[in-house]
């Protein structure tokens, strides 16, 4: 398997999630610049980790998402590579147009930066086959913006196409408006697209994917991708 | 030739920006503030003399950076 880790300026989650991937993978995923238009055509896997990216001027993930190494990665999704968004991640892959809605400023306009509880929506993708149906996974957030938006016509196709991937609960798995965070749609912290090969996600993941860090849940979903992508 | 670019958000798109600030009005003693929306003023200085082709130009510079058209609107005003 051969994944690669975007780095923008202002990424500042790109070896966290490197450090997840190789401990799941066996080996060390490639760093590319966000200048770089040189991808290896036999990637599996391109993560677009957590971050301010390009400060976050103008809208988070805006500028990101026209780097000329999003291109390539518009390119390679639509071919079935698979694409995984963590926070900034989930937003320039919103603002590249790879994935549904937006991400706007969170409800309460404060930074949140803790652990969460979320659910797992779908154990049935690349992403996710290593949770269990319903399961309630602990990962932490650190964000200002994550607050999800899709208008009416587009959150119905969304949750009629099952694109929702983790949704805010509470620890014992309910989904209210009391767990939600930030406001967000349908309490929605992940989605996919269409057809289930780029989640982006607000939750970091690889924050929790280590013992020595104080949880494992973040880590099945690295683990999942590597016993999809491992072939 | 200078276009100036207002930003909002869409009807229906909660703007909690623009509540936090109707509030502190309110705690200021400014009543009857019914909403406030928050958005965006980008100002641009442009080489191009026609101004239909100016409008059109910064028509697709909104579209494609300077607003997000899944939650925002943007009006374009050309200034000769």
């Amino acid at each position: 398997m051969k994944a690669a880790v975007i780095v923008f300026p202002g990424s500042n989650c790109d070896r966290d999630v490197a450090v997840s991937l190789e401990k799941s993978m066996g080996q060390k995923p490639l760093m590319l610049w966000h200048r770089t238009t040189e991808v290896p055509a036999d990637l599996d896997l391109i993560v677009v980790p957590g971050g301010f990216s390009y400060g976050d001027y103008l809208r988070s993930g805006a500028m990101a998402a026209h780097s000329p190494v999003m291109q390539e990665v518009k390119e390679r999704a639509a071919k079935g590579v698979r694409v995984l968004g963590i926070c900034n991640g989930f937003q320039i892959l919103t603002e590249a147009g790879l994935l549904p809605g937006a991400l706007m400023r969170n409800r309460d306009l404060k930074f949140i930066c803790r652990d969460v509880h979320l659910t797992v929506e779908r154990t049935d993708t690349d992403f996710t086959r290593g949770y269990a149906k319903g399961q309630v996974i602990r990962v932490p957030v650190a964000h200002h913006d994550g607050n999800y938006f899709a208008d009416d016509s587009l959150l119905e196709r969304i949750e009629g196409n099952g694109q929702v991937a983790f949704r805010y609960a509470s620890a014992n798995g309910e989904v209210s408006e009391a767990s939600n965070i930030n406001g967000s749609r349908n309490n929605i912290a992940g989605v996919f697209n269409e057809a289930g090969t780029v989640l982006g996600m607000m939750p970091h993941p690889e924050r929790l994917a280590d013992p020595q860090l104080g949880g494992i849940d973040g880590k099945p979903l690295f683990d999942s991708l590597v016993e999809a992508l491992c072939k | 030739m200078k276009a100036k670019v207002h930003v909002t958000l869409k009807n229906g798109v909660l703007d909690p920006q623009g509540k936090a600030i109707q509030h502190a009005l309110g705690s200021l003693g400014y009543e009857g503030v019914n909403d406030v929306r928050q958005g965006k003023f980008i100002e641009l200085d442009l080489a191009e003399t026609d101004p239909a082709k100016a409008k059109a130009a910064v028509e697709a510079m909104c579209k494609q950076l300077l607003a997000n058209t899944v939650i925002e609107n943007y009006s374009i005003e050309i200034i000769a």
